[in-house]
């Protein structure tokens, strides 16, 4: 009774008092009450008349030659009880109806493209649904996000895949999973996200940091994973997916199932087992780049309209070799194995994972709960737990010969208190505080002096954003965000380092005492993180839409940023932070013009952001050690500028033909040494022809080109080495991008009905169809070897 | 009243995590590498007798930011067969650890390779083998021929091909790599 109370009095609250007669509209918007996902397909009915309509693809709808009245409108929807409202008709008005929906999961009914919400008004994202999710059950996080314009990925080998968005990566992308922010040690180039995609019902990317809910330090963007929903009926349904993969010669199961009742209450359980042996490129096998992956994960619950609560635990756990033929001494092992045309180790084909190799053990368990109150709103909170340990192994001598050579734990609480109410009727008003806690322990059983300390992090932030819907065409967003961020860490940094940085000078009063040519410190340091974000979106008709935003954001450096001193085995280079640092601050401006029509419709999404003391690790001299002589790359500070556009565009000739494209293109640039900056992805596109026809078993056949351009902007950071062996100073080259490449991917898929439960989806994916060699840019082994050669995957899908 | 309660609850939580302190680990225990190799000192010994040679590196902190410190003892002597021995050393134990035994224990998986710069004259061979005859180098047999100068260079592979044709040839990881620079008179 309340809620409906609730809802009349929302209803009522606006609206022109001006009468003119019998020609008023009533239009408005139907949205998810939870997640103001936009509903399409709603029918309203308005009981007097009869008159029936149905909202657009944005949920929107309008009735027209309406007098000033009082009716009864019934919305209905699919996968929502319908719901009954009474509305006092006075001049044009303009109502906004929140239905309970609920993804109907049984038979994945989830039109491409009709059911869409956004999680900020002004910034320009994308999403992938259920059904693309499923294609690539069998890959990566990073993987599958490389399928949306302007992200792609920083690869190590083919197990490490890591998202790039608009050019930045790491610390700079945060990953939001089922609402809780993945601290997976996340700051590492050759740590990949810690997520089984098979948990996901959608994943959709923000292309900036205006999301200031999820942080105010997403310089890059935010990737936000959620899970799928259960519906608020009876019903027991799962489904099981299993892929045969040909290169790697690899399987990969995944399992769900769901029981759900009508008063609210669910629960899901859900799995996944994969297993690959080594990969191979076009003429060569890629010796221990094996991967096996074993997740589990369930969720209980209730969930009604007004409040709900849930309980979930997600385990990751995942061991990926890592090419033996990169592990290398000193520089002049690296001329050997860029020198050398196939990896200087191949070996026959094995499911075996030896070192170097990584296993990463993630647990996430979560609370939430949120509540609807009459007049305050929606108050959700939640409680995370994650635990990650991570042991990365390298080849060793003697005793330690099967020990890790780092073994850190990273523990981090999390809690949220976020608000959302409607102060008036356009008037939205989001806020929230967070609080973290993380404790990093390296373990010193490994042998080998720890990369990153032992630390503990305390992590304070409130935010809030105002979002008015000045009129239905033009919505305005503003949002402030303030972070604190305390680190406590207990360092031994080598003397003879200590020393040649003047830290025994600067940093006198953090030295706790000093044995066998190691200083042990504690640095306390604290950083303060404003961040902010302004935009606007604008409506000029039925198709066409612009967004603008700015936004500022800021970004304490990492454990690794700070701490790193000393030879970092899997890049064969010293690597060296600084605790001088102080955050990175960036200033982004995103435009996107958008034409969404089902025949031709298109995004184009130019941008343009500037960092101050953005943080980039290079080359700055050669060091001479025992083993040979090594590149000793330092963190700096610099200011940097990035800049690009992101294109998509489609074209339906019929029902059954479509073409996709897509267009990416960034510049990034060091302002204060006038370079390029390093890793800046190449350009791309992405062509695609889309056969499909839905009375054919809903039959889709997609080709696609993959065209990547050369990179041509490129720091210079190669070096000279003496080799004995010829007795010349010969040019290590670690800089100078591969060449272009174009590959050809084909996809297809057919649905079988086989009883009133049961659907089987079969599906083949065929990736490198020509078995094509090339190098990626982007790919930390591209030194030592080609990159994947033809990929041929069989999906089978039954959901019962 | 209940909202009120509701609310208080939540954040009183949020409170409680954002203060509560972490008992202290206590300070960590300082990690001394064991599999380092810090000192490696090549020994000549000329086969008739007479003073021996001793060629050093030695570079105690590691991959740290010093140098390491290389020696030289003295010039070699022309037409000349000296006795070669190899000790590697850890220093940064206490006592020292013999890091040559390990080597020699697994033999094959090592190997030393002598690299002689052009015109030196210098021939350099092993002189003990592992267990399938394949060259182990730890101990090796020098000979010089007419007088000059130039630079001999010591590279123990880890996990060599074995056999092999030579440096260019044997794969595997460098362990150690140092070039001296020698006289002969």
């Amino acid at each position: 009774m309340k809620i409906y109370a609730l809802l009349i009095l929302l209803l009522i609250g606006s609206g022109s008092a001006i009468s003119q007669g019998c020609s008023n509209t009533l239009s408005g918007k139907i949205i998810d009450f939870h997640d103001n996902t936009a509903l399409s397909e709603a029918q309203l009915i308005i009981i007097e008349t009869q008159d029936t309509i149905p909202s657009n693809a944005k949920g929107e709808f309008q009735f027209t030659g309406l007098c000033d009245q009082t009716c009864r409108i019934q919305v209905s929807h699919p996968y929502c009880l319908a719901k009954e409202y009474t509305i006092k008709i006075s001049g044009d008005t303009y109502k906004t109806f929140r239905l309970e929906h609920h993804l109907e999961e049984l038979n994945q009914i989830l039109i491409e493209g009709k059911s869409y919400s956004r999680t900020s008004n002004t910034l320009p994202e994308k999403k992938i649904l259920k059904e693309d999710l499923d294609r690539y059950q069998s890959g990566s996080l990073g993987e599958i996000l490389n399928s949306i314009s302007g992200v792609s990925s920083l690869n190590t080998g083919n197990s490490v895949v890591k998202p790039l968005i608009n050019g930045l990566h790491s610390s700079r992308v945060v990953t939001i999973n089922n609402g809780i922010r993945m601290e997976d040690q996340e700051w590492g180039v050759e740590h990949a996200p810690n997520i089984d995609i098979n948990t996901a019902g959608n994943i959709t990317v923000i292309k900036g940091a205006g999301a200031l809910q999820y942080g105010g330090d997403a310089i890059g963007g935010i990737v936000v994973v959620n899970p799928s929903k259960a519906p608020i009926k009876d019903s027991l349904y799962g489904k099981t997916l299993l892929a045969g993969v040909s290169n790697g010669r690899g399987a990969s199961l995944t399992s769900q199932l769901t029981k759900s009742y009508s008063n609210g209450w669910y629960a899901m359980v859900q799995g996944t087992i994969k297993r690959f042996g080594d990969v191979e490129v076009a003429d060569y096998i890629l010796s221990n780049t094996g991967v096996f992956e074993r997740n589990v994960s369930f969720r209980f619950g209730i969930n009604r309209f007004t409040y709900g609560i849930e309980g979930s635990y997600a385990l990751v756990k995942n061991d990926l070799g890592i090419l033996r033929a990169s592990h290398l001494g000193g520089a002049q092992d690296q001329i050997r194995a860029i020198e050398s045309a196939v990896p200087l180790l191949v070996e026959d084909f094995t499911y075996e994972i030896e070192a170097p190799k990584q296993e990463i053990t993630h647990h996430l368990a979560s609370i939430k709960a949120f509540k609807t109150f009459e007049t305050l709103g929606t108050l959700r909170f939640q409680y995370g737990f994650q635990q990650n340990n991570r042991l990365e192994f390298d080849i060793r001598r003697g005793d330690d010969r099967d020990k890790a050579a780092s073994d850190l734990q990273l523990i981090t609480h999390t809690i949220h208190l976020d608000w959302d109410t409607e102060l008036f009727d356009p008037l939205q008003l989001k806020m929230g505080l967070v609080s973290r806690y993380q404790d990093n322990f390296a373990n010193p059983e490994t042998g080998i002096r720890r990369l990153i300390p032992d630390y503990e992090k305390y992590d304070m932030g409130g935010y809030g954003i105002l979002a008015y819907e000045v009129n239905p065409k033009l919505s305005i967003e503003a949002g402030g965000r303030f972070d604190y961020t305390h680190i406590d860490a207990l360092k031994f940094y080598r003397s003879t380092f200590w020393e040649s940085r003047n830290y025994d000078n600067i940093f006198s009063d953090i030295e706790i005492e000093e044995e066998n040519n190691q200083v042990l410190t504690n640095p306390v340091l604290d950083f303060y993180n404003p961040s902010a974000t302004l935009g606007v979106t604008y409506q000029f008709d039925d198709v066409h839409q612009v967004y603008f935003n700015y936004s500022l954001s800021s970004r304490s450096p990492n454990p690794s940023e700070l701490f790193s001193e000393g030879l970092h085995h899997s890049a064969s280079r010293i690597e060296l932070g600084d605790l001088r640092f102080k955050s990175e601050t960036a200033h982004k401006f995103s435009f996107t013009l958008e034409r969404n029509h089902k025949g031709f419709g298109y995004t184009v999404n130019p941008y343009l952001n500037t960092i101050s003391d953005f943080i980039v690790i290079e080359p700055t001299e050669i060091r001479q050690t025992i083993r040979g002589n090594f590149q000793v790359w330092e963190y700096r500070q610099t200011n940097a500028q990035l800049l690009g556009v992101d294109l998509d565009a489609f074209y339906a000739f019929s029902e059954h033909f479509r073409v996709n494209h897509q267009f990416s293109l960034v510049k990034g640039y060091d302002r204060t040494r006038s370079e390029a900056l390093i890793n800046m992805p190449p350009v791309s596109t992405k062509n695609e022809l889309v056969y499909q026809h839905k009375k054919w078993h809903q039959l889709v056949l997609k080709l696609q080109s993959e065209y990547v351009f050369r990179q041509n902007e490129f720091p210079d950071h190669n070096f000279e080495v003496f080799v004995p062996e010829t007795e010349t100073l010969t040019t290590v080259d670690v800089s100078t991008p591969p060449l272009a490449y174009h590959l050809l991917h084909f996809n297809a898929n057919m649905a079988f009905q086989m009883n009133t439960k049961t659907q089987l989806t079969l599906g083949v994916r065929v990736n490198n169809m020509l078995d094509t060699s090339y190098r990626n840019y982007l790919n930390r082994l591209r030194y030592y070897t080609d990159d994947l050669g033809r990929n041929i995957t069989i999906n089978i899908k039954i959901n019962y | 009243m209940k909202t009120t309660n509701f609310l208080a609850t939540l954040l009183l939580a949020t409170l409680f995590l954002a203060s509560c302190s972490n008992d202290d680990d206590g300070t960590p225990v300082a990690v001394i590498e064991e599999e380092v190799i810090t000192t490696m000192t090549v020994t000549l010994t000329p086969v008739g007798g007479g003073t021996a040679v001793i060629l050093q590196t030695r570079d105690l902190d590691g991959d740290g930011s010093d140098a390491p410190v290389v020696t030289v003892s003295g010039d070699l002597t022309a037409e000349t067969t000296y006795t070669g021995g190899i000790v590697l050393l850890n220093e940064t134990e206490d006592p020292a650890e013999n890091i040559t035994e390990e080597v020699e224990e697994l033999d094959d998986e090592h190997q030393f390779f002598y690299t002689v710069s052009s015109g030196l004259g210098i021939t350099a061979a092993a002189t003990n083998f592992d267990g399938s005859d394949n060259p182990l180098g730890t101990q090796f047999s020098l000979t010089t021929t007419q007088a000059g100068s130039g630079t001999v260079t010591f590279t123990l592979r880890h996990e060599p091909k074995k056999p092999n044709t030579g440096l260019s040839d044997a794969g595997g990881e460098t362990d150690i790599e140092t070039t001296f620079s020698v006289v002969v008179e």
